[in-house]
């Protein structure tokens, strides 16, 4: 196998001509608000150090597309409450087991002697099922229109096969109603946004078109290599020279502009709108996720186990939301590394690798402290 | 937006730093968790507040990989180290190796890593009821073959069995001697700013071989785990230059593990260079499919060395005349700004923090 590939994307020099050209098409002076909504972004963005290519007018804010951040604290005590049954198997990507609920994660349940698995996808919990006919088999579905599509799949494979003790907790979300919701919030400027590549290989580019039509901001959908972010920033600020407002397609290796049908017939042959569903610290956004359909029941972990169901609030340290929303950097939450940190995490954002808290703690936090304070950096 | 920020940037910061390198007192976990033995951020604090004050000696407080004494009255006589490892790895084959090699190697290394001619180990096994003998008698020949090559002795041992279902087959505990031939003291106290880290070869090989031979992901990639003893390139490393400040193997928790600890310990900086590390592409491949980073990733047959700078160009000749240190590389430069942080410049051309892992990517890989 051969991944060099991935090397094209992350050439330095032509990250630095790139950067070079960055700083030419800014204002000085400007100040510039760019999101970028997935978590993959975030994770790249730091994982590789964007931000040291970037003038000091472009400021990167995280947004609310990390599918672990999102998921409030009463789901997680549900999800706990399905793991804790003895007959169930309850199966995770590996990132849920570590998100605090109200009385500890899913890995502390595990200590306490729940089955509770790390799988790679939910196919491999459908094999786990396969494997173990005398249990019932619980997957936790989470995420955006990336990972909806595999839950489908697995769906119609389940129903196919006629495999009766398997079942989904279903918490997929959509990107839309999250983005509008931040749109409309009066508390956050922003000039623009990185688009998420991997939603829209599955939704396609179209559905953003609101942003630059209604709210007059461009988008560009982009790609998870650094090259890609950064020739992102190019082109949201090409846009901004220009005076344009539209929805680009940096990531066109990757995605069509109409996206896959297939896979979107997919989940619509499994999953419907739920009228409303909470975000963590964005509160309920209506029409925002999706729940399996009818016919589906009897592989809707809702339907089969009693769960808390009870909405609980975060602890009143957690300033998740504002930093979901963009609206503070993680350093200026209140707990940030200090009450909360990777290891005894109160946020979901410390916790997944993709959440903005997680990626400035472990990635980011020296930004500008590389050389010796007596010495200023070079302007 | 929001009233501003009551602390700056920079204050928070160097809060969490004050934190970081404050001593842990106080566990806060009710139950152990894999977190625990994965060598990251909780295994530090279980050892910290939980087994070292209970079990606090000088010798154990450097919590060093071997420790190492005299056991003549006036300490001039000669010194030994002495270490141990438990292997509970799975599958217990893998390509590359299996759990008696690794049982063997490990403790080898541990030994080696102190500068010690590793002479004899004990053997502990804890089998599960059922276990096949024939695949026991594998796993023990390749214990004898791995010693012979390393030049120790099994020299006393034990064998439990278990009940079914309370050991996932067998498990193996080693425990080793060595003898310290020269007049060395390499610990992180030695290390100082300006000294180069040396890797001995490509990171990460055991720990993805291990991830892909439990078959669950269903990637078919030529990997071989790098298990091998290191007594003998050491020998050779401490034969070329007596410029070696330091030697550590990264095992569970990698060479970033290792800088890490190395980092709050000596209270220097740590810069690698991202495009220095040495990476075999089906490691940088598998890294990329399952979001892992090899520089986090276990190794069994390689050794960080922190030498003097002037000694580095030595260093690197004489670890890449030896078989096991053929792709041997300088990798990153202890330097005194910021204290006690590790940072990966990347290839990218920007900068980020190598910390500790929280959590446990891939338990069980040793």
């Amino acid at each position: 196998m051969s991944m060099r590939f991935v090397d094209e994307y992350r050439s330095g020099d032509v990250a630095k001509r790139l950067a070079a050209s960055i700083a030419e098409l800014t204002e000085p002076g400007r100040h510039y608000k760019i999101m970028e909504v997935c978590g993959g972004h975030t994770h790249a963005i730091y994982k590789h150090g964007v931000e040291d290519l970037l003038p000091p007018e472009i400021e990167l804010v995280h947004g609310p597309g990390c599918p672990v951040c999102v998921i409030p604290m009463g789901r997680q005590d549900d999800a706990i409450a399905i793991a804790e049954r003895p007959e169930v198997i309850f199966t995770t990507f590996g990132d849920m087991m570590r998100v605090p609920g109200s009385h500890g994660s899913l890995l502390d349940a595990k200590s306490r002697g729940a089955d509770v698995r790390m799988v790679y996808s939910p196919l491999d919990a459908l094999k786990i099922a396969r494997d173990n006919p005398d249990r019932q088999v619980v997957f936790f579905a989470i995420g955006f229109e990336t990972t909806t599509p595999s839950t489908a799949v697995t769906l119609l494979r389940a129903r196919a096969e006629g495999i009766e003790n398997f079942s989904l907790f279903a918490n997929h979300v959509t990107i839309v109603p999250a983005i509008r919701a931040i749109l409309g919030s009066p508390d956050l400027r922003l000039d623009g946004f990185i688009g998420p590549g991997h939603v829209s290989t599955v939704i396609g580019i179209r559905p953003f078109r609101f942003i630059a039509r209604d709210f007059d901001r461009p988008v560009v959908v982009s790609g998870f290599e650094p090259l890609d972010v950064l020739s992102g920033v190019h082109m949201v600020l090409t846009q901004l020279r220009e005076g344009r407002r539209e929805v680009e397609n940096q990531y066109s290796r990757v995605v069509r502009d109409d996206g896959n049908p297939v896979a979107m017939r997919a989940i619509a042959e499994t999953m419907e709108l739920r009228t409303t569903f909470e975000w963590r610290g964005l509160g309920f956004i209506s029409q925002s996720a999706l729940k399996l359909r009818e016919e589906f029941a009897a592989w809707d972990a809702e339907v089969l186990y009693e769960v808390p169901g009870v909405r609980v609030a975060d602890p009143k340290a957690c300033q998740c939301g504002e930093v979901l929303k963009g609206v503070i950097k993680p350093w200026e939450c209140k707990v940030f590394g200090t009450a909360c940190t990777p290891e005894h995490p109160i946020g979901t954002c410390m916790v997944s690798s993709e959440g903005a808290c997680a990626a400035y703690y472990n990635y980011g936090r020296h930004a500008g402290r590389r050389r010796p304070k007596e010495v200023p950096a070079p302007a | 937006m929001s009233d501003r920020p009551a602390r700056t940037e920079e204050e928070v910061l160097d809060a969490i730093e004050r934190r970081r390198r404050r001593p842990v007192r106080k566990l806060m976990d009710e139950r152990i968790t894999l977190s625990h033995g994965a060598g990251g951020k909780a295994s530090h604090t279980l050892v910290e507040a939980l087994f070292l004050p209970e079990l606090r000696n000088p010798l154990l407080e450097s919590l060093d990989d071997s420790a190492v004494f005299s056991v003549t009255e006036n300490g001039r006589g000669p010194r030994l180290a002495f270490s141990t490892d438990s292997y509970v790895v799975h599958p217990l084959f893998f390509p590359g190796g299996d759990i008696g090699e690794l049982a063997v190697n490990g403790t080898v290394n541990d030994l080696a890593m102190s500068g010690a001619r590793p002479l004899h180990l004990s053997a502990g096994f804890i089998i599960e009821e059922g276990f096949e003998i024939p695949e026991l008698q594998r796993i023990v020949a390749s214990m004898g073959a791995a010693a012979r090559e390393a030049g120790v002795t099994v020299v006393t041992g034990d064998t439990k069995v278990v009940e079914r279902g309370k050991a996932d087959g067998l498990y193996i505990n080693t425990a080793g001697i060595g003898v310290m031939e020269r007049d060395l003291d390499l610990s992180a106290a030695g290390v100082q700013a300006g000294d180069r880290v040396i890797v001995s070869g490509t990171i990460g090989d055991h720990g993805t071989a291990v991830m892909i031979a439990r078959g669950d992901l269903a990637l078919e990639v030529d990997l071989e785990s790098d298990t091998a003893p290191l007594g003998g390139l050491t020998a050779t490393l401490l034969d070329a230059t007596d410029g070696v400040r330091c030697l550590r193997d990264p095992t569970r928790g990698g060479v970033a593990t290792v800088l890490a600890e190395l980092a709050l310990s000596s209270e220097l900086a740590i810069a690698i260079d991202e495009a220095a590390l040495p990476i075999v592409p089906a490691v940088h491949g598998a890294s990329e499919i399952l979001g892992l980073d090899p520089l986090y990733v276990a190794n069994e047959g390689k050794l960080l060395a922190i030498v003097a700078p002037e000694a580095a160009d030595d260093a690197v000749a004489a670890l890449r005349s030896h078989p096991l240190g053929a792709d041997a590389a300088v990798i990153a430069e202890m330097q005194s700004y910021p204290p006690g942080l590790v940072i990966l410049e990347t290839a990218f051309g920007g900068s980020r923090v190598v910390d500790m892992l929280a959590g446990d990517p891939l338990p069980r890989i040793c």
